[in-house]
């Protein structure tokens, strides 16, 4: 099996998942505050005291993390077809790719770990 | 009934690597009458204007496929299109693009044949079975209908001068090549799948399309190869997740009374026992 099947299979993958995760998104964003899904404390999703109540929650930092995750793919592996498509020198080739894989990986570890940093500050701000 | 004679001017790309710097424009006024095609209007310039013009064309009868062309901005056979039912006054023809320029309207296919070469688009199966000429490869008519319409292309490249991925990276394989990869992808006669999905899967393959679908609307003989690419890569994807449903090669028929494979089906009537000795019905 060739690696560009894998490739695309996963590139379908995250899509449907950033879909998903998308619309959890945007239903927490904009109808959460007005029917406290996700939104207990008072009408305003985005407030500091909603936004640390799902920080404290496993549950969304994971989610976070999964959603950066196959966002991050999502997109620069679509920006890599998409520049692979200018008909570019095997070697140019190579190097934006792994330029893009460093990238994602730069930016999936500091998000994650943003994240992470999100909740733990949360729990100890709940337990605090 | 008199013919209606009209003068319709062809606008046509002339180029000629040996003297041009590149292709320009010639107009050439032409007597039309009724049934003319393209092709004809061709001939018309070439015997009573210009002998210096040059084109490709054999049948003549939408059938060989060597008289791709643009005309009037789409890619389709010169001897397939009536004058008439292009309308107006001014007919544009050109080279198909996506591909070098021999010389005026000859494109250079030979880029097209390696693709199509490398995808392997022959019976791919074990060598015992394919050289003994005894009995006959089984395959039912629902088996047949499943890839048969990709058998009618004409290899004449209108789809790859269509096609807008090929135009911005030629690596890519192309609505023609990938169309014959799946035609023999489906056939229960071969066993070449996992051969053909390191090609089809890699770099410039199936997913490399975008499904602009330009293939299949200029296609002369009614071919999707647009469909062939989409159920390529659904192929593709369900054998990397272990889903697809392995194809299980269809076997020959040594003569009457033998390999009846499907029930409730008889056995194609020209099957014929050649080198064994004839079997007597009991």
């Amino acid at each position: 099996m060739s690696n560009g099947t894998k490739f695309w299979t996963w590139h379908m993958a995250a899509g449907v998942a950033l879909l998903f995760l998308l619309g959890l998104h945007m239903l927490i964003m904009h109808f959460g505050g007005s029917v406290h899904l996700f939104a207990p404390h008072g009408s305003e999703a985005v407030s500091v005291e909603n936004s640390q109540w799902r920080d404290a929650h496993t549950f969304f930092a994971i989610t976070y993390i999964l959603m950066l995750g196959v966002g991050l793919y999502h997109g620069l592996y679509g920006l890599r077809t998409i520049l692979l498509e200018l008909t570019l020198k095997p070697a140019v080739a190579k190097t934006v790719t792994a330029f893009l894989v460093l990238v994602g990986l730069g930016l999936f570890g500091f998000g994650s770990w943003a994240a992470w940093a999100a909740h733990t500050i949360a729990i100890a701000g709940g337990k605090g | 009934m008199a013919e209606s004679n009209k003068i319709v001017n062809f606008h046509v790309t002339r180029y000629n690597p040996e003297k041009d710097v590149k292709p320009y424009i010639q107009t050439y006024k032409v007597e039309v009458t009724d049934g003319m095609t393209v092709l004809d209007g061709l001939h018309w310039i070439k015997e009573h204007l210009d002998p210096t013009l040059v084109w490709r064309y054999s049948c003549r009868m939408g059938i060989c496929g060597s008289c791709g062309m643009l005309i009037n901005g789409s890619p389709t056979l010169a001897c397939n299109t009536q004058i008439s039912h292009l309308g107006g006054m001014d007919i544009t023809v050109g080279p198909l693009p996506n591909f070098e320029i021999i010389r005026d309207l000859v494109p250079d296919l030979a880029s097209m044949f390696d693709k199509h070469a490398s995808v392997k688009p022959n019976i791919i199966r074990d060598e015992a079975d394919l050289v003994s000429r005894q009995g006959e490869f089984y395959q039912s008519p629902e088996q047949l209908e499943e890839f048969l319409q990709f058998t009618f292309c004409i290899k004449c490249g209108c789809c790859m001068a269509a096609c807008p991925t090929l135009a911005t990276d030629v690596r890519y394989l192309g609505p023609m090549p990938l169309t014959a990869l799946q035609r023999y992808n489906t056939d229960t006669r071969d066993e070449g799948f996992d051969i053909r999905a390191k090609i089809a899967g890699g770099d410039g393959g199936a997913f490399s399309c975008h499904y602009a679908g330009e293939c299949s609307r200029v296609c002369p003989k009614g071919v999707d190869p647009a469909k062939a690419i989409q159920l390529l890569k659904r192929k593709l994807v369900l054998d990397y997740l272990h889903l697809a449903s392995k194809k299980q090669p269809c076997k020959k028929l040594e003569g009457p009374g033998h390999g009846k494979l499907l029930p409730n089906m008889n056995p194609p009537a020209r099957t014929v026992v050649q080198d064994a000795p004839a079997e007597t019905n009991k």
